[in-house]
């Protein structure tokens, strides 16, 4: 029998730069490109130092053209080649949405199968660094909207680690989105870690009273809350998406069978959401299971603001998601 | 005919299979607007009329292991390119026997087999996709061009700019071709573009450019020649304006309402059809026989298509989620 491999403690935006290099070792037709890559390191550190390891070629600068570049990494992909594309951020994102959605994600299904896109598209979402309304948004439940495509929202460094290299040998574009809250976070992280699997949800604590049900970021709130209700003899579960699209219904249906209530925390907008897509899945496959109506904390209604208090205001908080697990659990 | 320095052999042979090429296309879209009236083919049919010079001229330059992206008005690029006549028609029909299994109509045509990477039907989509093609190449250090054709109407796309600057800063085999036929839509390029010497866009990205005569196939085969070599040996890449005209409507529902009669009356006489056969008939190139013989192939290998379209089936309703994903196989 071996010795479980040592537990290192790494941050977040470690997990992800040692994911990038081993995709980059481990295949000589993996790339990364994007603005600010190389030289400059990433606009989140996460790529530092990966230009003196592999060179201006495969660590690949570029102009602020996103459109373009993401453009370029499909039709690498179509080559077969097998880019990583960085976006910097969601909201720069939308400067490539058309070749996201209408390239990537339907030249295999409008093609007969004669192409894919193995193409792995990176990007920051979230609030909470005051980087105000085009710096901040969660959009990565649009993308979820999107047949084609897959989502991923790896919010562990497990999951930073380990979610890459399944992504890049996906036969598929596959996004993944990175919380920036989440880039300075710790975790413990075996030192032999590799590749882990994108298809299911993950529980992350386990309860018999209701379950919360969320992804990213959010999933740090929700485990707080878990043990603020848990202090108040509350045995909430918490559920973690990991992937967007496709969504491991079977694991939020058991859970939600259980514990019979349900919460929902996505830093989306309430309206028209992804919470509001789970929260349809629910009401159709487990509506006779439940002992109280599903409840929701989202982002407020708002361009996410600059100032601190409001920006706090604007997007889920620990508070919230007691709130509203009382209120399911009829303690408010 | 242009005087040409890249001269190509214009043996009578030759002289003859690009005159047949141009007639191939045309006779093809006059049959698939018939089929369109007969509600056969449906959806938006872009056709080509006039404008079949330019794929004529450019595409047999390439090689095999060269790369075709193309616009939503691309049957002829196809046809030229080597998508079977059948494969084609079919896919119009959205028949499961199309090049595409029925799955993208007229304005996605894919043909794996030779390359031919589609039949884009967002204006400019397609410049980044041959970006990322030729940068595959290029990391990989094979010798391979990817022919970009997009029409004037993508160069007031900002993927234009992106892509032309991307070609030129990283160095990429790319030949991109510019169908200028005047009009995006309904739109002329008086009317959308600052500057209308598209090819002096080129140079702002130090692009090597030329505009050539759109409706002189001779001329575009000498241009391409020229410009496929020039990719081929320096890796960079090179822009290529064809200055056309589109004869017909911008699709079946446009009743052009945007330009006068006797404008597409002055451009009729241009068209190069008939100008490249009036030129071979003073030069004796060819004998009425040879017209004859070359309609009734075409004529034949339509007929063909037509009744491989008409007899092919429909992808079972079961298979509709099929290949949205690799792993959706059914």
């Amino acid at each position: 029998m071996t010795a479980p491999a040592a537990m290192i403690e790494v941050t977040y935006r470690d997990a992800m730069r040692e994911a990038i290099r081993d995709a980059l070792r481990r295949d000589k037709n993996v790339f990364l490109m994007g603005e600010d890559v190389g030289r400059y390191g990433g606009c989140y550190a996460v790529s530092k130092g990966l230009l003196a390891e592999f060179g201006p070629e495969r660590i690949r600068d570029t102009p602020l053209s996103e459109s373009g570049f993401t453009g370029a990494g499909i039709g690498a992909a179509m080559a077969g080649m097998r880019p990583i594309v960085e976006l910097m951020t969601v909201n720069f994102s939308l400067l490539a949405l058309d070749q996201i959605l209408n390239t990537a994600a339907t030249v295999r299904h409008m093609s007969g199968n004669q192409f894919g896109v193995p193409l792995v598209i990176r990007m920051a979402t979230g609030a909470g660094r005051q980087l105000a309304a085009q710096h901040s948004h969660s959009l990565e439940g649009w993308y979820a909207h999107i047949p084609g495509i897959k989502v991923l929202a790896p919010a562990t460094v497990e999951d930073a680690r380990g979610m890459l290299w399944t992504a890049v040998q996906d036969p598929d574009p596959v996004l993944i989105f990175e919380n920036v809250m989440l880039y300075n976070m710790t975790g413990k992280l075996a030192a032999d870690a590799g590749a882990v699997g994108i298809d299911k949800a993950a529980v992350r604590r386990t309860g018999r009273d209701i379950s919360l049900i969320t992804y990213g970021g959010s999933l740090w709130k929700a485990l707080e809350a878990a043990a603020a209700l848990a202090a108040e003899d509350i045995e909430a579960e918490v559920i973690d998406l990991r992937s967007l699209r496709p969504i491991d219904d079977a694991t939020i249906m058991t859970s939600v069978k259980k514990t019979r209530r349900a919460v929902i925390v996505d830093e989306g907008w309430r309206s028209g959401s992804l919470s509001a897509e789970i929260c349809t899945r629910i009401i159709e496959q487990a509506f006779w299971e439940l002992d109280a109506p599903i409840g929701r904390v989202c982002s407020e209604e708002v361009p996410i603001p600059y100032p601190r208090h409001l920006e706090i205001a604007a997007i889920p908080q620990v508070p919230k998601i007691v709130a509203a697990a009382k209120i399911a659990l009829g303690r408010a | 005919m242009t005087a040409v320095t890249d001269k190509p052999r214009l043996s009578r042979a030759h002289a003859l299979d690009l005159l047949k090429q141009m007639i191939r296309i045309r006779r093809f879209e006059d049959k698939c607007a018939e089929l369109y009236t007969q509600e056969k083919i449906r959806g938006f049919l872009h056709l080509y009329d006039g404008e079949e010079a330019v794929a004529v001229g450019v595409i047999p330059v390439l090689e095999q292991r060269d790369r075709v992206v193309a616009t939503y008005r691309e049957h002829g690029h196809a046809l030229v390119r080597g998508v079977p006549m059948t494969a084609a028609l079919a896919e119009m029909y959205g028949k499961q026997e199309g090049c595409s299994r029925g799955r993208g109509g007229s304005m996605h045509l894919f043909d794996r087999a030779t390359n031919f990477y589609g039949g884009n039907a967002i204006v400019g989509g397609g410049l980044p996709l041959a970006i990322g093609l030729a940068l595959a190449d290029h990391m990989r250090g094979d010798d391979i061009v990817t022919a970009c054709f997009f029409g004037e109407g993508a160069v007031a796309e900002g993927e234009f700019h992106e892509s032309l600057n991307l070609a030129a800063l990283w160095g990429l085999p790319v030949l991109f071709v510019c169908e200028n036929n005047l009009y995006a839509m309904g739109t002329a390029l008086v009317l959308s573009e600052s500057e209308t010497d598209i090819q002096r866009k080129a140079a702002c990205y130090r692009i090597a450019s030329e505009a050539v005569d759109g409706m002189d196939v001779v001329a575009i085969e000498a241009a391409a020649r020229h410009a496929v070599r020039a990719v081929r040996e320096s890796g960079k890449p090179y822009f290529l304006e064809c200055r056309t005209y589109r004869l017909r409507a911008h699709s079946m529902f446009d009743a052009q309402l945007y330009r006068d009669k006797a404008e597409v009356e002055a451009w009729r006489h241009k068209e190069p059809i008939v100008r490249f056969k009036g030129w071979l008939e003073a030069s004796h190139m060819i004998h009425p026989d040879d017209l004859a013989r070359i309609e009734a192939e075409i004529d034949a290998e339509i007929a063909e298509a037509v009744t491989f379209a008409e007899s092919g089936t429909w992808e079972p309703v079961e298979q509709l989620a099929r290949f949205t994903y690799a792993d959706s196989a059914a």
